[in-house]
């Protein structure tokens, strides 16, 4: 490996040199005092060899460029084949050789994974972007496809994260067994479509009682809440496992009667509106798109900041390398321009999903303040010992149908904010294992904590869900498979034979199933090995002062989460992305 | 003096529990309702009522024998098992193929057969009566099979949590069904498939133009004959004994030197073979099977057992028939898509009286 050819790429060689160190001293004229200096820089760790490795791979970049005869105009995003594979190794063999520098940032890493909730959400989020932008450009996405998807994994993020706090009252708090949250979401979309939508159906839907918006979401929170209530009476009675079936057949007896012919169309009082049956119904307008334009029509003009951001973001290229310039008007250079154009419905996808955080942020506040009061350490109490709270004092009962009807609230306004926010919606999406998807993410985030519920829903969405699917469009991108078997025996005939391709190809094209798998595996590996979730043992002390030593984390920690999440995510990326 | 205390109970239950009395009204006027729409003219003919019951049987049996496999699951084990449903769909997908191959080898690709693929299945003409050695191979085939399946997820999954709580296991247990289903998916492919030759199926006629298909009978015979060894298993074998010593303490019966590990084996054993089972003779009643029809069967599933009182065999067939007879007779007052809604219903009201189930109390008996 020490051969000499040290021109192309230094540092791979240093990482292939770093291996043979050991073998014999021979000294390399020209190369050994290079070596010398760059471990002394090396060794130094901190930013001195991050520097020192940087300066490396853009230099190497720069050589392979022009080496491979390159345009340059292609970076720093818009990829191919041959970038992403130069990319790949200079990083792994980056990754060799940084043991020790490498060494500070797990240990910083480290420190703030302990440090508190908040800085562990943070570092989630920014490695789900970081993760995401790798993906972009491998796929050779212009930067308006990165903020495409970066704009969809933190629109599942946020409603995955919604719906998990909610749950996280129900489950985390007040150990009631929940298997009927699509249920409860689909209450609050329909009753909000039925009251807000037109009552001039269009020829897509059926009409609905036109009252303003608001009134539509309060309705469809109040309307969850109250099923919430019906679906608690019976289910206080009975055991945990029994009141978990009775929840999630509830949750099937709404899907069922949303899902008839009977109700698709139906006049009370003079006032004909409907569940729109199987076909699905049309949601009210979105209001986030009024802030760009001037109508929910497919032809509306833009307005007020649509007006403002969709010229100044349409033709957002910086030309870093005019065409045409050289180097000292000797050596040409290559044209470059930095190209971060963005797509008017991206900037909205974006707007909405700051929308989205900050609901996730009043989720998060609410729940944390229900947890620290008296209400809350009440529900606590009945998690821990049902007999010992009912000594006290307290009517269970009664905190148990509150805690659960507030929760179905939650989960009603999570789901208009999720499924009413797309402009249409059918019964089909609230099958039961959209409650299923909500549970795993509670599980991996940890029950009992409201921080863990996020850090669930953002590796939920990130990790499990929009994760394969990415993989798949890398890989797929990369690797000519040929023709794809539609059937398993199809891909194991020529598995056996030897091939492996077509087998691959028959897996990525199922990928969407695959991820089923990996959700199921994953959580039988949680709750054989760490039943309790990421953040370990989070339930919160029932006690009103914090049991932990002064000065220690304790709680809920401090709510800015959201917006600190964008700024680091936002400063990892350009870490990472800098260094590749 | 008979009278007052006639009078007196009948006071204490009208003041003390006042939702009894609604629902036997509601009950009562439900009744009345059939019995007018049965003597009015050109209403519901008796014909159709038998059938109502007769499907709601057959569909009640289905759900009972993959409930009985269930609830003992369940009171041995502690935890609901929501993989129940998928357990049901490999055990069919397992005799169907082994069904397949044995009924078309020669005549059709062996490979297309094994993974129950795209053939004619008027060609293929597999039935009860067509072909009964391929139906009863591929019935012993998808016993053995879940058996094998439920034994090696036992050792892979449940057994390294058997001191966890039943809310752990139950987590667990939902990914097992996801995993399972979706294998399956990969597997089999997820369209709905047409297995039997429904021409070669006799209709069994009886009186008054009601007919009942002959794989209906044959569901109902091996269903009453599998859930009547289950019931001697139990009542008579030391296993049996066993078991419900388990199913009441699971400590004092490891004190009493009974070796719980075995018993766990045998309860994974026969629910796993029942589940399986199961699953292939609902798929030959029905004619056609997906790749989830099992978990959709489930929560029904879990309304039988939960209705009949969990740990009961009894109770889980018992609950099944409700469920099965609810399902059906709703027809008479309701459309057919809220079948499903009112077996749930019956369920829920069910639970609000006797929150432990019908058969609360008995457990594994």
């Amino acid at each position: 490996m020490s051969s000499p050819t040290e021109s192309v790429d230094p540092t791979e060689d240093a990482a292939g040199d770093d291996a043979a160190a050991g073998d014999d001293g021979r000294e390399i004229p020209g190369w050994t005092p290079y070596r010398e200096w760059f471990r002394d820089r090396w060794s130094e760790g901190g930013a001195t060899a991050w520097a020192t490795a940087l300066g490396h791979l853009l230099v190497g970049g720069v050589l392979f460029a022009l080496v491979a005869g390159f345009d340059l105009g292609t970076l720093p995003i818009g990829g191919s084949l041959v970038w992403f594979v130069y990319l790949s190794v200079t990083v792994a063999a980056l990754y060799v050789a940084t043991a020790p520098p490498a060494e500070p940032y797990v240990a910083w890493l480290e420190d703030r994974w302990m440090e508190s909730d908040v800085d562990k959400l943070l570092i989630v989020l920014g490695h789900v972007v970081v993760v995401f932008f790798v993906f972009a450009v491998a796929l050779g996405l212009p930067f308006n496809g990165l903020m495409g998807a970066l704009s969809s994994v933190l629109f599942f993020t946020a409603v995955y994260a919604m719906m998990v706090l909610a749950l996280n009252l129900h489950w985390g708090y007040a150990g009631v067994f929940n298997i009927g949250i699509a249920g409860f979401m689909a209450v609050g979309v329909y009753a909000m479509a039925i009251l807000s939508s037109p009552t001039e159906a269009g020829a897509a839907s059926v009409p609905g009682l036109g009252l303003p918006l608001p009134i539509g979401i309060l309705g469809g929170v109040l309307a969850a809440a109250i099923v919430g209530l019906v679906a608690a009476l019976p289910a206080l009675r009975l055991r945990a496992d029994y009141f978990a079936i009775v929840t999630v057949a509830f949750s099937e007896i709404i899907r069922l009667t949303l899902n008839s012919r009977t109700l698709q169309e139906f006049t009370i009082a003079g006032v004909t509106t409907g569940t729109g049956g199987a076909t699905g119904i049309t949601m009210p307008g979105n209001p986030v798109r009024l802030l760009f334009y001037d109508g929910f029509g497919a032809g509306a003009e833009p307005a007020l900041l649509g007006s403002v951001l969709f010229p100044l973001f349409r033709g957002l290229r910086i030309e870093l390398i005019p065409p045409g310039s050289s180097w000292l008007g000797v050596v040409p250079l290559p044209a470059f321009t930095l190209d971060l154009a963005v797509q008017p419905s991206v900037i909205s996808n974006w707007a909405y999903v700051v929308v989205l955080s900050a609901f996730v942020a009043l989720f998060y506040v609410l729940l944390v303040r229900t947890g620290n009061s008296p209400f809350g350490r009440v529900l606590k109490a009945i998690r821990e010992d049902e007999v010992v709270a009912k000594s006290l004092g307290k009517d269970t009962n009664r905190f148990k149908i509150v805690a659960f009807m507030f929760g179905c609230g939650l989960m009603g306004l999570g789901g208009i904010l999720w499924q009413g926010s797309q402009g249409f919606t059918n019964p089909g999406a609230f099958r039961p294992i959209i409650t299923f998807y909500i549970w795993v993410a509670l599980i991996i985030g940890g029950a009992g904590s409201n921080t863990g519920s996020v850090l669930g829903g953002a590796l939920f969405a990130g990790a499990l869900w929009e994760g394969p699917v990415y993989v798949r469009r890398v890989v797929t991108n990369y690797v000519d498979f040929g023709s794809t078997p539609s059937t398993f025996p199809g891909a194991v005939a020529p598995f056996v034979e030897g091939e492996v391709l077509p087998f691959l190809a028959f897996l990525l094209d199922n990928v969407s199933a695959l991820r089923f798998i990996l959700v199921g595996v994953i959580l039988v590996a949680l709750m054989q090995r760490r039943p309790e979730g990421l953040l370990g043992h989070r339930k919160e002390e029932a006690a009103a002062i914090s049991l932990t030593r002064p000065g220690g984390g304790g709680g809920g920690g401090s709510t800015t989460a959201d917006g600190d999440a964008v700024a680091d995510g936002g400063r990892e990326a350009d870490g990472d992305g800098g260094a590749r | 003096m008979g009278i007052s205390e006639t009078y007196t109970r009948g006071r204490d239950l009208v003041t003390s529990r006042p939702s009894v009395l609604i629902v036997a009204g509601i009950v009562a006027l439900l009744a009345l309702d059939l019995v007018r729409q049965i003597a009015t003219p050109g209403g519901l003919s008796t014909t159709q009522l038998v059938g109502y019951l007769w499907d709601g049987l057959v569909v009640g049996l289905s759900i009972g024998l993959a409930g009985v496999g269930l609830s003992m699951t369940y009171s041995i084990l502690n935890f609901a098992n929501f993989g129940h449903g998928d357990y049901v769909t490999s055990g069919a997908f397992a005799g169907w193929a082994v069904t397949w191959v044995i009924a078309g080898a020669g005549q059709f690709d062996l490979t297309t057969l094994l993974f129950i693929g795209s053939v004619s299945t008027r060609d293929l003409g597999v039935s009860a009566f067509a072909t009964p050695l391929a139906i009863v191979v591929g019935l012993l085939v998808a016993a053995a099979a879940t058996i094998v399946l439920s034994l090696v997820i036992d050792r892979l999954v449940y057994r390294p949590m058997r001191d966890e709580g039943g809310i752990s296991l139950l987590i667990a247990s939902i990914g097992v069904a996801l995993a399972l289903r979706y294998t399956i998916y990969i597997v089999f492919g997820q369209r709905t498939r047409g297995l039997t030759d429904a021409q070669s199926v006799p209709d069994i006629a009886i009186a008054g133009g009601f007919g009942v298909g002959g794989h209906e009978v044959a569901l109902v015979v091996i269903a009453a004959a599998l859930m009547l060894s289950v019931h001697f298993l139990l009542q008579t074998t030391k296993l049996g004994k066993a078991m419900r010593a388990m199913a009441d303490n699971e400590d004092l019966a490891r004190v009493t030197g009974i070796p719980t590990e075995r018993v766990v084996r045998f309860t994974w054993i026969i629910g796993g073979g029942l589940a399986g089972a199961g699953g292939f003779l609902i798929a030959l009643e029905r004619g056609a099977m997906n790749f989830q029809f099992g978990w959709v069967l489930l929560l029904l599933i879990f309304a039988a057992v939960i209705l009949g009182g969990i740990g009961s065999i009894y109770g889980a067939m018992f609950g099944g028939i409700t469920i099965g007879i609810a399902q059906s007779i709703s027809l008479v007052w309701l459309p057919s898509e809220f079948s499903t809604v009112a077996a749930f219903a019956v369920m829920i009201f069910v639970l609000l009286f006797k929150p432990d189930g019908l058969f609360s109390g008995v457990t594994t008996a």
